[in-house]
């Protein structure tokens, strides 16, 4: 399962390149060479700073290699909506189009040029930092983004702030009296959460919580110039529905990846030396398992803040899904563009930072065999 | 008409209205003095607004690519907005459909209808606290006039030649003559705004009861009363907030927990559930919006009017009222026009559902094989649902129609008024001369029914011009007809307009003009404690 994480990439095999360099001279670009100390190696400064520093390089390398997949990205979604029928001028005009209005609006917005020619222009804003504005609100995209943005982060921040010490928590107690009642427990209702829609689970805590007994706010609309707690109150509802789907994934992860760790032998080992069941799984299993745990909770907190356009809906929060899918019904598309490249950009940065969580954890995982 | 004289009586209450202002709107509505006088008490004891609260609204429609743009609005929502800070030079009134004086304090037709002079009301101010001036009113028509301006209301301005100012007054030229043209102003786009909006049509300045003090594009907008207000009977509560939820479900648990007074756009599933709710009231009111199916009367085989009528008749009116609607709207007659709009012909004989008669017009059309029927449910809410029975009874008639499932997307790019049978939805106009005008003229761009008739558009534009009433209704009644009988129109229904209130929300008026309250809701309501 270790095996199986991105751990593999070309900068990990250039870091085992410098430590095995000893034994294999036939690696490419590094001939070897009598004295083994990096410093008088030779090949490129690369190679050499891949050596000292591999965990630095791989960062390099990784922040290189998502500035050309954020290109493929772009290039994909402008690919998509101009697969979409209709254009901008026809979606956003509607049943209420004439050919006359069709013909302005696609005039105004350059849309009677060939696409490569309005991608690269788009490109050339996006490059210097400019994402243009809205064809429909003719708003600032940056400025309109940066509100729907610091929502979603904020839901998905305290969303994420209850779920993930809940789920590595309720995995570790699950461990502790596996295939005992609690384990069971913890099992069985955690996969009828995810199982169910996340907008039933919405809709089901809006009916109790704000219908039937008034305890919680809703809807959960939050504007400019909210109190804090107010704050809090309003997404208090949404934070309980992501949670509740998003922890059992993170949960089982972590039961199944520190169980196969306690099948290990040196967990026997600890268990004859006489200590607690939970000191072994906190103290030497866990570490040992973090590495794939933390790739599920990359995943989810992903999803919190990219994922979540149903929960936004149900619970009337503004955040960027919503942002994301008014653009897309009207073909806007420097505002589908900004939404996508951003949330690319999530993937992207919360993939790398579980890789680099999971190496710092397990010193092993730099120089793999 | 009730709800308005009870509107009319309260403002004479508060002292918002002089009692001869009363008594002449009254007259209006065609009340001897006497009685008015009457009505005034008897109403004026039942309600009595209370002013102040704050009006939590709930509807649907909102996108995060709402424009601010009054002439570029396009969603309920924006249509709500619109009405709280800007005002029209005309209304229309809630239950008659007249034209009723609002920036302009009255007007004159020339002889023949095809000039118009307005006389602006003095003395009011804009939120910013400049007056209004007949150049503001000048500069805002000629705004929407201008083909780059986008403006939702274009159509309507087609027909205005000149824009010019008489001293004080506006003088309107057509380019032909129209009796109805103050409704024409009546149009949601047409807000006054200083020097036309030219300067910053998004400023979100004008006469209205209620100052935008914020507004965040599909998440919410909040207003404050404004002191400065030209009409006194209006405006009840201190401040309002709109919040947009395009959710149906999440609207009406907002409404049934108390947090917000107000939602439009029940769904009609589950509008009979939220009827039961003890703390709620459903608002609905008959309404000029209309569910249609729509052949090409010049494409084959819809070209042939037995194969039209053969498919007129096998259509369950009644059954898709109760099925599609919920039982809130009105069955149709296949003619656009329903009674309320002002000089509508009564007595034309309703058409309903007859197998024999779709069966006899059938054979006689020598048509064979399935008939195609494209739709989606971006046409209207349940339109495959509605097609599907469509074909049931259709099946009993001998008739097969076969219901294709398009995308939604690109809908009314691609399937509405290109495909020659399918189906689509008509928002209401001012007047019948409008709505004609827009969907069956020959030569209108959205002449979906490809119903070409000389002789028809030559009655509709003598109508246009015709001062006496009469005469006018009459001729709407041969215009109906026509389209009834050889129309490409298959109008099953009406829908009501359904929205739902909490129970201290006091004084909603029901009007025929457009969807809640015809945008004014909350300026209309007040808040009972």
């Amino acid at each position: 399962m270790m095996e199986s994480g991105p751990i593999t990439g070309p900068v990990a095999t250039d870091a085992t390149a410098g430590e095995t360099a000893l034994r294999s001279s036939d690696l490419a670009g590094i001939p070897a060479k009598p004295n083994p100390a990096a410093e008088e190696r030779g090949g490129t400064i690369w190679q050499r700073f891949a050596f000292r520093r591999p965990l630095a390089a791989l960062i390099l390398q990784r922040l290189g290699l998502s500035v050309g997949l954020l290109f493929a990205v772009s290039l994909m979604i402008f690919g998509g909506i101009e697969a979409l029928p209709g254009d901008f001028a026809t979606t956003y005009l509607g049943q209420s189009a004439t050919p006359q209005a069709v013909e302005n609006i696609r005039q105004d917005l350059g849309l009677d040029r060939p696409w490569s020619e309005r991608y690269l222009s788009w490109l050339g804003g996006a490059v210097q930092g400019d994402f243009g504005t809205s064809w429909a609100s003719r708003n600032s995209v940056s400025e309109q983004i940066g509100n729907r943005l610091g929502n979603s982060l904020f839901l998905a921040f305290f969303a994420a702030l209850v779920s993930v010490p809940l789920a590595v928590g309720l995995g570790m107690l699950a461990v502790q009296f596996r295939n005992r009642l609690p384990d069971k427990i913890i099992n069985v209702i955690s996969l009828a959460a995810i199982s169910l829609p996340e907008f039933f689970i919405g809709y089901l805590l809006i009916m109790y919580f704000a219908v039937e007994w008034g305890v919680a706010t809703f809807p959960a609309t939050v504007y400019n110039g909210m109190g804090f707690t107010d704050r809090l109150s309003a997404i208090a509802l949404p934070v309980a529905t992501l949670v509740l789907v998003v922890l059992a994934h993170m949960m089982r992860m972590t039961r199944a990846a520190i169980l196969n760790v306690m099948s290990s032998a040196y967990v026997e080992t600890a268990e004859l030396k006489g200590l607690g069941t939970f000191r072994i799984i906190a103290r030497h299993a866990a570490p040992n398992a973090v590495a794939p745990v933390i790739n599920v909770i990359a995943l989810n907190l992903a999803y919190l803040v990219v994922g979540v356009v149903v929960v936004e809906v149900v619970f009337v929060y503004p955040g960027m899904g919503q942002y994301m899918v008014d653009a897309v019904t009207v073909r806007d598309m420097p505002v589908v563009q900004a939404c996508g490249l951003i949330f690319a950009a999530f993937y992207i940065f919360l993939n790398m930072a579980a890789d680099i969580l999971a190496i710092l954890a397990n010193p092993r995982l730099r120089h793999p065999r | 008409m009730s709800d308005y004289k009870d509107y009319l009586a309260r403002q004479v209450m508060l002292g918002k209205m002089k009692r001869r202002e009363f008594l002449g709107r009254a007259a209006a509505l065609g009340i001897a003095a006497s009685s008015a006088n009457m009505l005034f008490a008897s109403s004026a004891a039942a309600q009595e607004p209370k002013r102040g609260g704050h009006l939590k609204l709930g509807l649907e429609g909102a996108a995060a690519t709402d424009s601010r743009d009054p002439a570029k609005a396009l969603s309920q929502f924006m249509f709500v907005v619109g009405r709280n800070w800007g005002d029209m030079l005309v209304e229309s009134h809630p239950t008659t459909g007249e034209p009723v004086p609002a920036l302009a304090e009255s007007w004159e037709p020339s002889a023949d209808a095809s000039t118009w002079t307005f006389t602006i009301r003095k003395g009011v101010k804009f939120h910013d606290g400049k007056e209004l001036t007949i150049d503001d009113v000048i500069k805002t028509l000629q705004r929407h006039t201008d083909e780059k301006s986008e403006s939702g209301a274009l159509g309507v301005m087609k027909s205005i030649k000149e824009i010019k100012a008489d001293g004080d007054k506006l003088v309107l030229v057509l380019t032909e003559g129209n009796a109805d043209l103050p409704l024409l102003l009546t149009d949601y786009h047409l807000i006054i705004q200083p020097n036309g909006g030219t300067d910053n049509p998004d400023a979100m300045i004008g006469t209205g009861p209620y100052k935008v003090a914020s507004f965040e594009p599909g998440i919410r907008a909040t207003f404050e009363k404004n002191p400065d207000d030209w009409r006194t009977d209006r405006g009840f509560v201190d401040s309002i907030e709109l919040i947009a939820m395009n959710d149906a479900t999440a609207r009406v648990a907002a409404l049934s927990s108390g947090q917000v007074h107000f939602i439009n756009r029940v769904d009609p599933k589950t509008v009979n559930l939220l009827k039961k709710a003890p703390t709620v009231e459903i608002l609905n009111t008959s309404g000029r919006g209309h569910y249609v199916f729509i052949m090409h009367c010049n494409t084959a085989p819809f070209d042939n009017n037995d194969l039209r009528m053969a498919l007129k008749y096998a259509m369950d009116r009644e059954t898709l009222v109760e099925r599609i609607l919920g039982g809130y709207g009105k069955i149709g007659n296949d003619f656009p026009i329903n009674d309320t709009y002002a000089l509508f012909p009564e007595g034309i004989e309703q058409r309903t559902y007859d197998p024999d008669k779709a069966a006899f017009h059938y054979k006689k059309s020598g048509h064979s094989g399935p008939v195609l029927l494209r739709t989606s449910d971006v046409a209207f809410p349940n339109a495959v649902d509605a097609a599907v029975l469509y074909q049931a009874s259709a099946r009993k008639a001998g008739i097969e129609i076969e219901v294709k499932r398009e995308p939604g997307d690109g809908y009314w790019s691609n399937v509405w008024n290109v495909q020659p049978f399918s189906t689509s939805y008509w928002g209401g106009r001012p007047t019948q001369d409008q709505m004609y005008s827009t969907a069956y003229l020959s030569t209108a761009d959205w002449n979906d029914t490809r119903f070409k008739r000389p002789d028809f558009d030559k009655i509709l534009l003598e109508a246009r011009s015709e001062l006496d009433e009469a005469k006018r209704k009459d001729m709407y009644r041969t215009m109906a007809m026509m389209v009834r009988d050889e129309g490409g129109l298959i109008l099953p229904m009406f829908n009501d307009f359904v929205n739902a209130a909490g129970k201290t929300v006091k004084g909603y008026v029901h009007d025929i003009g457009n969807d809640m309250s015809n945008g004014y809701v909350a300026t209309r309501v007040w808040l009972d404690a």
